[in-house]
């Protein structure tokens, strides 16, 4: 036999109150080979490489490291022993600069000095741009990635453990990603990647190893598969194109926001500045972007959760709304799913019923005499669960009880079967699986088809391309000239997302 | 071994019954032994504060008497308690409340009849309404924490008191003592034929159904229990947090005031510097041992008049002073706040590991 594998998983099972989260997992990476961890969310994923870092010991099966047996103690042993890894969301002290937030990630106790000519070694090494003595608040999310990279770097890993890394790059950025993960790869260090962008598997990694309920489906070459056959083996079935009617005009202006500006949140938040657009009857309009640039504060000023002091910066069916509060503005029709599931789309610790007052209770007569019909509640929670087929008991199920994606179908669904005449939603389909995600589109569509004005917020650009009838993209709380998505071009959507602007380019 | 806390799926139902008479008994045990161990009968000493009242029947006047107070004020700090807000300061509101009832019964002179004695009960909530309107509006406009602002005005309510009952109040004919002239017999809280039972008593045994509608029911019990949960989703549901933070602070000092009135207007029937007798800190006490339900506001603060009369009782038959009855009110708090997590957690124990591997 050859060289052992760097990594053997044989037989590996973790079991959680109601679920199996990973049944009998198997799958062996080999020195400098880039691995493709596949499955939708709920799939076992992040529980498996829980388990190789050491923040989860498995119930059943063994670990293997150079062909050793071993017991992945906790994080400190999994770096000990080589094993590093970059997580979906940055642990990062905003107020720090750069060398301070790797210095309080170390281990061992390295001199300022020392590690900042280390740092520098790595970034020279892997091409990566950094400036260590920049505060981390000031750096885009794409930097502060490079900050979590850098850390694991130092470590000369022998396996990078990657969660999700491109879902808030822009395509420029994932392609400096990708070089430098194909550079560690050629130097041995294997890596461990976990995604369900298909695309990007194809283009960087030797194998998938495909997970579906906690269990293997399937080991194979992201070469010889197409994103299709990877896609339907991940979700076990057939996937469904989008029907839409073909030849589609659009109606009258719906949705009309004017010179929209709105001040910061906090010291962290993105103010808006001077935003213009117009949403057409039965348009769909995307608004791409990378995290952070002010897709939560346009959702707010467009649902009334924040109001403008100009009335006409937000127009309704020719009703200026702008200062208006979020429960008049849905009395014009506005309807809104915000990013954050838990805590502001939906009360976690209320039912499902409970949480259908939320934002139900005007438009479709829950309260009467200022009491709360719990029965219509019910009725509603339970057509909506039926619509949209949430995995949920019933009705009297507590939000907190769903998986991420089913509540999103859930929070969804309240807000499409109240068929609102505008419909503003922020990651429509986050943490949904691929089944799920088509429904979800294909509501969206049905739901324009009727006349209804569609904004889309979303940091998927697959998403918004082959949803939307027309997009722009927003940067530094400004939005770009809206393209229709037809004649639109991925290279400059890229450039916009990244922050250059077309006016800007020229003014310098 | 290891012992682990796990999430529940979902609140525990059973848990939520259990702690708080879980709580109850761990007080009463612990008493046992630690009076035991200093060298008073223990026994003895639990049974008269938590069991004798309640098998003495002449001692259940005095029981529904101190009960009425302490749910009618724990119900309204409940509902803001649900809201995330948390009034400290219903001593206070109660004390102000008995305060502006006197003022207009004193107003009155000795005119009475039903519509003044309604008056002195309006003027009672409007006056502890008020007195929580100051943190409220602090909390609202300024970010001031309502703890602190509540529990501060506390304080001056006392020298507000005591400027009153010792000033322009006194009783002239009272030989000089700092203390209100008893009200006449026409401004007082009806009395239940051959008792000591007031008319309050039946308002604090109703008041409870009235909250359970509101809390479980209406939309604006709905609002206080979203903004309570997160005041994110309050927002994006259309609910205004501010308005719920006013909403819920003055009714929890209104239904202090009507406490204060009520205590004012049917036990003691004139205000003097030992009115405050710590009802109002009693009642949170109340509220959480009732797990913030109307009802069991009803039940706990049976429990807690229970143990201010047996306390009294024990003075007596075992000779230990009356605050003892505090330090047993104190520890239930206690234990029913450490219990908490086992509602919406179990304890695991996950014994070793056979074989840990290398």
């Amino acid at each position: 036999m050859a060289s052992p594998a760097r990594l053997e998983l044989t037989g590996i099972t973790k079991r959680f109150p109601g679920v199996l989260a990973n049944d009998n997992v198997g799958f062996s990476v080999k020195p400098g080979e880039i691995h493709a961890l596949l499955g939708e969310n709920g799939a076992g994923k992040s529980t498996l490489v829980k388990m190789i870092y050491g923040i989860m010991q498995p119930d059943a099966g063994e670990i293997r490291w150079d062909g050793q047996r071993i017991n992945v103690a906790n994080p400190k042993a999994a770096r000990k022993l080589g094993i590093g890894m970059v997580f979906q969301h940055f642990s990062l002290f905003e107020a720090m600069t750069v060398l301070e937030n790797i210095a309080l990630g170390m281990d061992a106790k390295i001199p300022a000095r020392d590690l900042e000519s280390r740092i520098l070694a790595v970034m020279g090494q892997y091409g990566l741009k950094l400036e260590p003595h920049r505060i981390v608040s000031t750096l885009s999310v794409g930097e502060r990635q490079r900050i979590e990279i850098v850390r694991a770097l130092l470590l000369n890993p022998k396996l990078l453990i990657m969660d999700e890394p491109t879902s808030v790059l822009t395509p420029q950025e994932v392609e400096q990603l990708f070089t430098v993960l194909r550079k560690l790869a050629q130097e041995g260090c294997s890596i461990l990647y976990i995604s369900h962008k298909l695309h990007e598997i194809k283009a960087l990694c030797d194998t998938a190893t495909i997970l579906r309920g906690g269990k293997l489906v399937d080991t194979c070459d992201p070469a010889v598969e197409t994103s299709r056959s990877m896609a339907e083996k991940m979700i076990g079935s057939s996937l469904k194109d989008i029907s839409r009617v073909a030849g589609r005009a659009f109606g009258a202006t719906k949705l009309a926001v004017q010179a929209l500006s709105l001040a910061a949140d906090g010291p962290f938040g993105t103010a808006l500045s001077d935003i213009s657009f117009n949403v057409r009857a039965g348009e769909l309009f995307g608004v791409a972007g990378v995290a952070g640039n002010g897709q939560n504060a346009l959702l707010l000023a467009l649902s009334g959760e924040a109001t403008n002091a100009d009335p006409a910066s937000v127009t309704v069916d020719g009703v200026a709304v702008g200062h208006m509060q979020a429960r008049a503005r849905r009395g014009h029709g506005v309807a809104s799913v915000p990013e954050e599931r838990n805590g502001h789309a939906a009360v976690p610790i209320f039912t499902l019923a409970d949480n259908a007052v939320l934002t139900a209770r005007d438009r479709l007569g829950m309260v009467r005499a200022g009491l709360i019909d719990a029965k219509a509640a019910r009725t509603y929670a339970g057509e909506v669960i039926e619509a949209f087929a949430v995995k949920a008991t019933g009705p009297s199920a507590m939000a907190e009880s769903l998986s991420g994606g089913n509540l999103q179908k859930y929070i969804m669904g309240r807000e499409i079967l109240q068929k609102p005449q505008v419909l503003v939603v922020s990651q429509p389909t986050w943490g949904v699986d691929a089944g799920a995600a088509a429904a979800i589109h294909q509501a969206l569509v049905d739901l324009a088809a009727t006349g209804s004005a569609i904004v889309v917020i979303s940091q998927d650009l697959d998403e918004l391309l082959s949803l939307c009838d027309t997009m722009a993209v927003i940067n530094g709380g400004r939005l770009s000239r809206p393209m229709a998505v037809a004649e639109a071009k991925i290279d400059e959507i890229g450039l916009l997302m990244g922050g250059i602007h077309g006016e800007a380019a020229h003014a310098h | 071994m290891r012992i682990k806390l796990e999430k529940r799926r979902e609140p525990s139902l059973a848990m939520l019954v259990a702690t708080p008479i879980a709580s109850v008994l761990l007080t009463m045990l612990i008493g046992i032994v630690v009076f035991d161990l200093i060298g008073i009968k223990g026994f003895k000493a639990v049974v008269d504060i938590f069991l004798s009242p309640l098998l003495a029947s002449y001692k259940w006047q005095d029981v529904a008497l101190k009960a009425a107070p302490l749910v009618i004020i724990a119900l309204g700090l409940s509902m803001g308690n649900r809201a995330q807000v948390w009034n400290i300061g219903a001593e206070g509101q109660y004390v102000i409340g008995a305060l502006c009832s006197a003022g207009v019964g004193i107003a009155f002179g000795q005119t009475g009849g039903f519509f003044v004695v309604l008056l002195m009960i309006a003027a009672g909530v409007a006056g502890g309404g008020l007195w929580a309107a100051v943190p409220a509006w602090l909390r609202t406009r300024f970010n001031v924490n309502e703890i602190l602002s509540s529990l501060m005005l506390t304080y001056i309510s006392f020298q507000v008191l005591g400027y009153l009952v010792g000033g322009p109040w006194k009783d002239p004919n009272g030989r000089n003592f700092p203390a209100t002239a008893p009200l006449a017999d026409s401004q007082t809280l009806p009395v239940w034929p051959d008792s000591t039972v007031h008319l309050g008593v039946l308002i604090a045994l109703i008041l409870p159904f009235v909250f359970w509608v509101i809390m479980a029911r209406s939309e604006f019990g709905y609002q206080v229990r979203v903004v309570g949960s997160s005041a994110t989703a309050a927002r994006h549901g259309g609910f205004d947090s501010k308005r719920t933070i006013w909403a819920t602070l003055i009714i929890g000092g209104a239904m202090a005031g009507l406490a204060g009135a009520f205590e004012f207007t049917g036990v003691l029937h004139k205000i003097d510097l030992g009115f405050a007798s710590g009802y109002g800190f009693t009642a949170i006490i109340v509220a959480f041992l009732g797990r913030l339900n109307p009802f069991g506001c009803l039940i706990a603060g049976i429990v807690l008049a229970v143990t201010y009369v047996g306390g009294q009782m024990a003075q007596t038959s075992v000779h230990i002073p009356n605050s003892t009855a505090g330090i047993f009110q104190a520890m239930m708090l206690f234990f029913i706040l450490a219990s908490d997590i086992l509602v919406r957690y179990r304890i695991r124990v996950i014994p070793t590991a056979k074989a840990a591997g290398v």
